[in-house]
């Protein structure tokens, strides 16, 4: 009836995950409980779970993100101090299968759950803002996307109160992963949950790629879109190209696994090698769809608080779209070690230090474009400027680890571990929270506290660097990653001082907690009434902060680059705003529940598939086509936005603008 | 900037002449003077194009996973393991008349939307009917082929070879499959709906879909069965 699930799947022996599930539990139900007692219930599911509104999407992306960054962080605190407690004869608290599922989990839930979700999120509030229009192509297929990457959080955390999840990494290599070898629900966790959430990042890249070259407000040709539009636009067309091969590789390991196919054995004529191809040729280009965006936050952020133009906004581009290819030229440097032979290995450590071409071209256009420049030293500019210099050290080790030979000594050392931390730490985790700050208040209408943010800001640059760089020295001294247990007890003084830097880090975690805590009671001081607190050149800053649910009133009409900055240069000369338009009717998509429904039934198929429960697998799948058919038959996809509201929203923000150009003028903010 | 037809005062134009970075800050050209294809100038393209060309870039990401079944194959084609080889397997007779339901099903889908175009809703129908039709003496033809294997003992579990073969084919049966289901849902659509504006974006979705899956098969039908059939 219940496939392999009965009782012994709750982990009552393990006080650490039964405990954490536990809390997290109650936390839910309290949650859960506020909520219905506060009789909440119509207006969430009105307002955000059956929104189709992009920056409503784009929220819950962002909050999804922070959840789940906390949780990996809480692994990561977890392997830290258990390395620094298991030297020589100490053994630690964590036994050897609860902490090979604490790194999995970690790498898992980091990169689908933590990362991906906060860079998803911001592509959806962004660009149709930056872009001069109302919404995305698809924004009910927008929800379902959001709802389904939910759907796999959902079944990773699943796994810590039912069953196990996997203690293969966060890529399962075969055969560890075939049946054979880890006969438990842990790669299977894994395998479901991925698999739900990839096809809702896949059709996100199907969706951004449709709405930059299909939808944008007149005059907004390619060369005007914004730094980090171009960008979100590299990584949807990366995520079209190499999210099916994620696909098609889990599903041949489903098979595998679950009717004894032969894809990825060691036996029967079954490659494993295949599965290190496939699932790298997904896997490296993972890694510029994360850290793209992150490059146009830092443009963005770089160019607004220098009070210049981006320099070579056009080397940007190019050195955007030379990565965005490039990137699928290097998947095999993640297995010099396979023994393809030195012309292979040779071509792809060459492709790989090339890549680094096109990410100096960046590095060097940040820094002409502060030159010269009246640069401002706020939070999300140290964050930036954090980010250059970390990354560029993280860069560096990379083209170290791109030569073949090289590469032999350090393979799956820490030294690689302390690599990509080095660089998706310093790369894509600053921009995340540069860009928070940065996009806070056009959000939520208010601004983040300045201090907290910077104190935040210290302790992550400084617990990096304090965390890290011991990894790198026991990694050239030859200590391997993924170790539960360490015998070399010369490693343990930098074993002791990364768990010095983890604690900066900790109180980094904590100054962001109270950041956000001081904002929101602060938050009258803080708001910001203008729509352009950051005396911003992109089309977001226009709107007033938060923007209307239809974004525009009137469609902008594009004359130059930076058009924001235009027409607020026009205003300041001419001392008046724009005429008001002549206003229209919008028409807007109505909400639907479609992507909520979808999502439940996949995460119980997931569920059901996991344990073996094929009845209700089937249930699910019959149940979410019945569903598929029902929306399908739906007759009203639009409603219309009265004249009348336009007009008085518009008005309204023409009146702020009117009292923040007097401002501009008296106080000179413009040169 | 300054020759964006702003009215910028001196100070503007001279701050912005002053900017030794103006490299990749002219105004852009003209042209792009085609209307409502998303270009630049005219604004978000229509509904129809953008429901198209999303669908086309869904059709591009479809067509990656199946290259990396291909892949596999290329790579599995020679592990056998002491089983069959692929030539031992591939009865091209049958693979013949597969290939041409499949084939006659793409023209017939081709008739339909030929059919919708005039709002022909009777001719539009007989020709899904038809298209669905071809379509399961396919699906039922490949079938009949995995069920006389097995019955063989040729089964995915014998070896690395059979596994690929029978995911690459299988993959395609299952898209074929679906998409069958797919012809009903809209069938039952166009006749209570008609052909209002969203119904016949999605018959266009429903036409590049099918036709997508006919251009997997010749790839299938070309590298697995013909130059299976020969080693």
């Amino acid at each position: 009836m219940f496939g392999k699930l009965d009782w012994s799947a709750i982990p009552i022996s393990q006080p650490i995950p039964l405990i954490t599930s536990i809390v997290i539990i109650l936390v839910m139900l309290g949650v859960l409980g506020v909520v219905t007692v506060k009789g909440w219930w119509p207006y969430l599911w009105r307002e955000w779970i059956t929104t189709v509104d992009h920056k409503r999407i784009g929220i819950m992306y962002g909050l999804l993100g922070v959840v789940m960054l906390v949780r990996g962080f809480a692994d990561a605190i977890m392997m830290r101090t258990q390395q620094a407690a298991a030297i020589g004869e100490a053994q630690g608290y964590l036994p050897p299968e609860h902490y090979n599922q604490i790194f999995s989990a970690h790498g898992t839930i980091m990169i689908f759950f933590a990362a991906m979700p906060l860079v998803i999120g911001f592509m959806n509030f962004l660009v149709p803002l930056q872009l001069g229009v109302r919404d995305v192509a698809f924004p009910t297929l927008n929800s379902v996307s959001f709802w389904l990457t939910a759907s796999g959080a959902l079944l990773v955390n699943a796994s810590l109160f039912l069953g196990e999840f996997a203690r293969t990494g966060w890529l399962p290599y075969p055969p560890l992963s075939e049946a054979t070898y880890s006969p438990g629900v842990g790669v299977d966790y894994y395998l479901w949950a991925i698999q739900i959430s990839g096809i809702g990042t896949l059709m996100t890249g199907i969706n951004f790629v449709t709405t930059v070259l299909k939808m944008r407000c007149p005059g907004m040709s390619y060369l005007r879109m914004p730094m980090f539009t171009w960008t979100a636009f590299a990584s949807s067309l990366i995520i079209v190209a190499v999210f099916p091969i994620l696909t098609a590789t889990l599903a041949m390991l489903t098979l595998d696994r679950y009717v004894g196919w032969h894809y990825f054995t060691n036996t029967a004529g079954g490659n494993p090698m295949m599965f290190m191809n496939l699932i790298w040729a997904w896997g490296h280009p993972e890694v510029y769809i994360l850290v793209l965006p992150a490059f146009g936050i830092f443009s963005e952020i770089f160019s607004t608080f220098s009070g210049k133009p981006l320099f070579g906004y056009r080397s940007m581009v190019a050195a955007t779209l030379f990565i965005c290819i490039v990137a699928m030229m290097t998947w095999l440097h993640h297995f010099f070690t396979m023994g393809a032979g030195a012309a292979v290995n040779t071509a792809f450590g060459i492709s790989t230090s090339v890549i680094a071409v096109g990410t100096g071209v960046k590095i060097y256009n940040w820094i002409f474009t502060m030159y010269g420049g009246r640069v401002r030293l706020t939070v999300p500019m140290l964050w930036s400027l954090g980010f250059v210099f970390t990354f560029v050290i993280g860069g560096m080790t990379g083209v170290l680890l791109a030569v073949p030979p090289a590469d032999f000594l350090v393979h799956n050392s820490m030294f690689l571990v302390a690599h990509f931390h080095n660089v998706i730490v310093g790369g894509v985790v600053f921009a995340l929270f540069a860009g928070l700050e940065f996009w806070f208040p056009k959000a939520f209408g208010f601004r983040l506290h300045e201090g907290w943010g910077k104190a935040a800001f210290w302790c992550a640059f400084f617990g990096f660097w304090v965390t890290f760089t011991p990894l790198y020295i026991v990694g050239l001294m030859g200590m391997t990653r993924r170790l539960q247990h360490v015998v070399v007890s010369a490693w343990a003084p930098w074993l002791y001082i990364s768990v010095v830097g983890i604690v900066i880090l900790i109180l980094g975690a904590i100054a962001q907690v109270i950041q956000l805590l001081v904002s929101i009671r602060d938050r009258e001081k803080l708001r910001d009434l203008t729509g352009d607190p950051w005396d911003g050149r992109s089309l977001e800053w226009a709107t007033p902060s938060p923007p209307p649910f239809f974004n525009f009133a009137v469609m902008p009409n594009v004359e130059g680059e930076e058009p924001y900055w235009g027409i607020k240069l026009r205003a300041v000369e001419t001392q008046q705003l724009s005429p008001e338009p002549a206003y229209e009717p919008i028409e807007m998509p109505v909400n639907s529940p479609v992507g909520f429904y979808t999502a439940f039934f996949a995460s119980v198929f997931g569920f059901a598939m996991i344990w073996y429960i094929w009845w209700l697998a089937i249930l699910a799948l019959v149940a979410a086509y019945a569903g598929f058919a029902w929306f399908a038959w739906r007759d009203v996809h639009e409603f219309e936005v009265p004249v009348e509201e336009v007009a008085r929203v518009d008005r309204a923000r023409r009146a702020a603008r009117e009292v923040f150009l007097t401002q501009l003028s008296s106080q000179e903010v413009l040169p | 900037m300054s020759d964006m037809g702003l009215p910028a005062s001196v100070g503007a134009i001279r701050r912005v002449r002053e900017d030794p970075h103006r490299l990749g800050h002219r105004a852009h050209g003209a042209g792009e003077d085609m209307e409502g294809t998303g270009h630049g100038t005219s604004g978000p393209a229509t509904k129809r194009i953008i429901v198209g060309y999303g669908f086309w870039i869904f059709l591009l990401s479809d067509i990656v996973m199946f290259s990396c079944f291909f892949a596999a194959f290329a790579v599995q084609r020679g592990a056998t393991a002491g089983g069959p080889s692929i030539g031992q397997i591939v009865d091209i007779r049958r693979v013949g008349f597969e290939t041409a339901a499949l084939l006659l099903s793409s023209y017939t889908c081709m008739l339909s939307f030929a059919a919708t175009n005039r709002r022909n809703l009777l001719w539009t129908q007989v020709f899904l009917f038809v298209t669905g039709l071809l379509g399961l003496i396919f699906v039922l033809l490949e079938l009949q082929e995995f069920i006389e294997l097995a019955g063989k003992g040729i089964t995915p579990q014998r070896s690395g070879m059979l596994t690929s073969f029978f995911g690459l084919v299988g993959l395609h049966g299952l898209h074929v499959t679906l998409g069958g289901v797919w012809l009903a849902t809209m069938m039952a659509q166009v006749q209570i709906k008609g052909f209002r504006r969203e119904i016949v974006h999605r018959l266009i979705c429903f036409n590049l879909f099918w036709h997508a899956l006919d251009i997997v098969w010749i790839g299938i039908f070309t590298i697995v069965y013909l130059i299976g059939s020969g080693a």
